[in-house]
């Protein structure tokens, strides 16, 4: 197993690490179809900040991935122009263009016959990278999304679960280090658990890239969750409101916006909270290897009767009452244990409390390394704090 | 009859060098051609009909008539059965890649042109090898067919088996007649079992693992 070094990642939260993204700028751009009265996208103009995520949603047929799909040139605009990062998209052949630009699609879209690993040096291969910096690169795109390199880098897309194949989608959309990337619906064919976990881990790595993503989506909550803003589209390509979720939920701009964002806003506001903003309880902790009694006195020492088992690379693996601790020294333990990332929302972490023996989850920060734990009266107290705040503000206009 | 074969080694293993260079080569040609009728039939949906339509008649076309046909044209020889087998090996191979080629699913394409693939590099890297097991089956079809076809285009003095099934044919009651009929056409299926062999382990090699049934 190799762990490279990556110059743009970071140990401490996102505001660090550098933008690695470039800003887009659409300008009175137009799609018409040929022999369809109605355009499919009329005259948008949009700036999508470098560094950010943007996400386009919208009911079907408003055309979100049209627009998308002029930023990379797989529709060609009737008319106006796009800019990413100041250079007309139109300076450049199609394909060079697109090299530049990550692309990421629903299900990640991988090549059947290629193996993970040639699935993901597609674009570094067509840039003329040499075999080594392939092959280091593409190692260190598999930590990156949490595939052991070793196990994974030689299978076939067919032998990877589904949450597995869209990983590998995303690793391959960032191979040639792209300072644009575009996704569309990525995480829309896997199950709900794992599209959370997915939306987690792409939170943490664009807390380490700063890239300029967009994403189509047409689920309001996975908008809310991932973007830094929103762009919220109607029939046309017409923008409704275009801006940071915690607006569009505060004041949505007009009926279709209110209606789209739907009733229960002051619950959707439970997906606008982040993990990060509570306290996290600390939990005795355990690494893999270690004896077990010195671990299980420790633990008894600190009056919890369990612990937190942390692999070489402080990854949390399993979480045992201490009664269920066998063997002269820690394992890692059978469990899948579902971690929650510090972006996650409470909206995530009351989802992932549900399926814990614990009645509380597992917090992890960047790399999947361990944080803390939050436990379920620490989030209720939290929404009633917030409730009786919002209360006072109420009784004080 | 054992005899008989034993008289005449060198001739046979002529006549089977004869005939598997004959198939060898008309499938090479079919498949080339074929396939590249294929590609620009899956670009154009709408000569994919046509290319069907065509196809149908062509299988119909009854090979002795066809035989016949390209006498005037190309007169007597090798070439003339040449042209004639490879006119049927090409139909099972195209009618598959067709196939093969269409059934590539429609994201995948989208997806390699989404990340800086040109339209060749597609064909060449996603389209082709995806569409290879249904390529490679209508490749095994069109060889037995012309192992048989090629049997047949000995008429025009085209190397093979042919030669001995014919004058056998033209001999019947005569001394040797059973026994040029029964080795030549035992032999013809000798060469489509090799054949097929090949073909599959050449299936074993080529097809990827990860598309591999």
């Amino acid at each position: 197993m190799t762990v490279t070094d990556d110059p743009t990642s970071s140990s401490t939260s996102g505001s660090g690490s550098e933008i690695s993204g470039a800003e887009i700028r659409l300008e009175e751009v137009t799609k018409t179809y040929p022999g369809q009265e109605v355009s499919a996208v009329k005259s948008l103009s949009l700036t999508i900040p470098a560094g950010e995520i943007v996400m386009f949603v919208g009911p079907s047929g408003c055309g979100k991935t049209t627009s998308l799909k002029m930023i990379n040139r797989l529709i060609e605009p009737t008319s106006g122009t796009i800019t990413i990062g100041g250079d007309d998209v139109r300076s450049r052949s199609a394909d060079e263009l697109r090299r530049t630009i990550g692309y990421v699609i629903q299900g990640g879209s991988l090549f059947p016959h290629m193996t993970v690993a040639k699935n993901i040096a597609i674009v570094p291969k067509m840039l003329g990278w040499d075999a080594d910096r392939i092959r280091q690169r593409t190692d260190e795109l598999l930590e990156l999304v949490s595939l052991d390199p070793a196990r994974y880098r030689d299978r076939y897309p067919r032998e990877l679960s589904g949450g597995q194949q869209q990983r590998v989608g995303v690793a391959r959309g960032l191979a040639a280090d792209p300072p644009v990337i575009l996704m569309d619906e990525p995480f829309g064919a896997v199950d709900p658990i794992t599209r959370q976990r997915l939306q987690d881990e792409l939170l943490s790595i664009q807390r380490e890239l700063r890239k300029t993503i967009v994403c189509v989506t047409h689920d309001i909550d996975e908008a809310i969750k991932l973007g830094d803003r929103i762009l919220i589209l109607q029939e046309g390509a017409e923008v409704a409101q275009y801006d940071a979720p915690e607006a569009v939920l505060a004041s949505p701009a007009n009926d279709f916006v209110a209606d789209f964002v739907g009733a229960g806003s002051s619950l959707k506001q439970l997906s606008l909270t982040r993990i990060a903003e509570l306290d996290l309880s600390e939990v005795p902790t355990a690494r893999v290897g270690e004896p077990t009694a010195e671990a299980r006195a420790r633990a008894q020492a600190a009056g919890h009767d369990h612990l937190i088992v942390l692999d070489d690379h402080d990854r949390p693996t399993a979480w045992p009452w201490l009664r269920q601790l066998k063997g002269e020294t820690i394992h890692r333990g059978e469990e899948d244990l579902v971690n929650l990332d510090h972006r996650a929302t409470l909206n995530d972490a009351l989802d992932t409390m549900l399926t814990s023996s614990h009645g509380a989850a597992v917090v992890t920060g960047d790399r999947d390394r361990y944080l803390g734990v939050v436990w379920f009266d620490t989030v209720t107290s939290f929404m009633r704090q917030q409730q009786e705040a919002l209360a006072e503000e109420g009784s004080g206009a | 009859m054992w005899q008989f074969f034993l008289d005449r080694q060198p001739q046979f293993w002529a006549l089977a060098y004869g005939h598997a260079l004959l198939v060898l080569l008309a499938v090479v040609i079919g498949t080339v051609i074929g396939v590249a009728v294929a590609v620009v039939v899956t670009r154009q949906p709408r000569l994919a009909p046509v290319a069907n339509a065509i196809s149908s008649i062509g299988l119909t076309l009854p090979s002795f008539a066809l035989v016949g046909l390209l006498l005037p044209l190309t007169g007597i020889g090798p070439i003339s059965a040449l042209i004639c087998v490879t006119f049927y090996a090409i139909f099972p191979v195209m009618r598959n890649a067709v196939v093969g080629l269409q059934g590539v699913d429609a994201t995948l394409v989208e997806s390699a042109r989404g990340m800086g693939m040109g339209q060749v590099a597609v064909l060449r890297k996603v389209q082709l090898p995806l569409a290879w097991p249904v390529i490679l089956a209508g490749i095994r079809v069109s060889t037995q067919m012309s192992i048989g076809v090629a049997a047949i285009a000995a008429y025009v003095l085209g190397p093979g088996f042919g030669a001995w099934i014919f004058t056998g044919l033209t001999q019947i009651g005569g001394v040797n007649a059973e026994a040029y009929v029964l080795i030549g056409t035992l032999a013809a299926v000798v060469i489509a079992l090799v054949f097929d062999l090949v073909l599959l382990a050449l299936g074993r090699v080529t097809i990827p693992k990860g598309i591999r049934a």
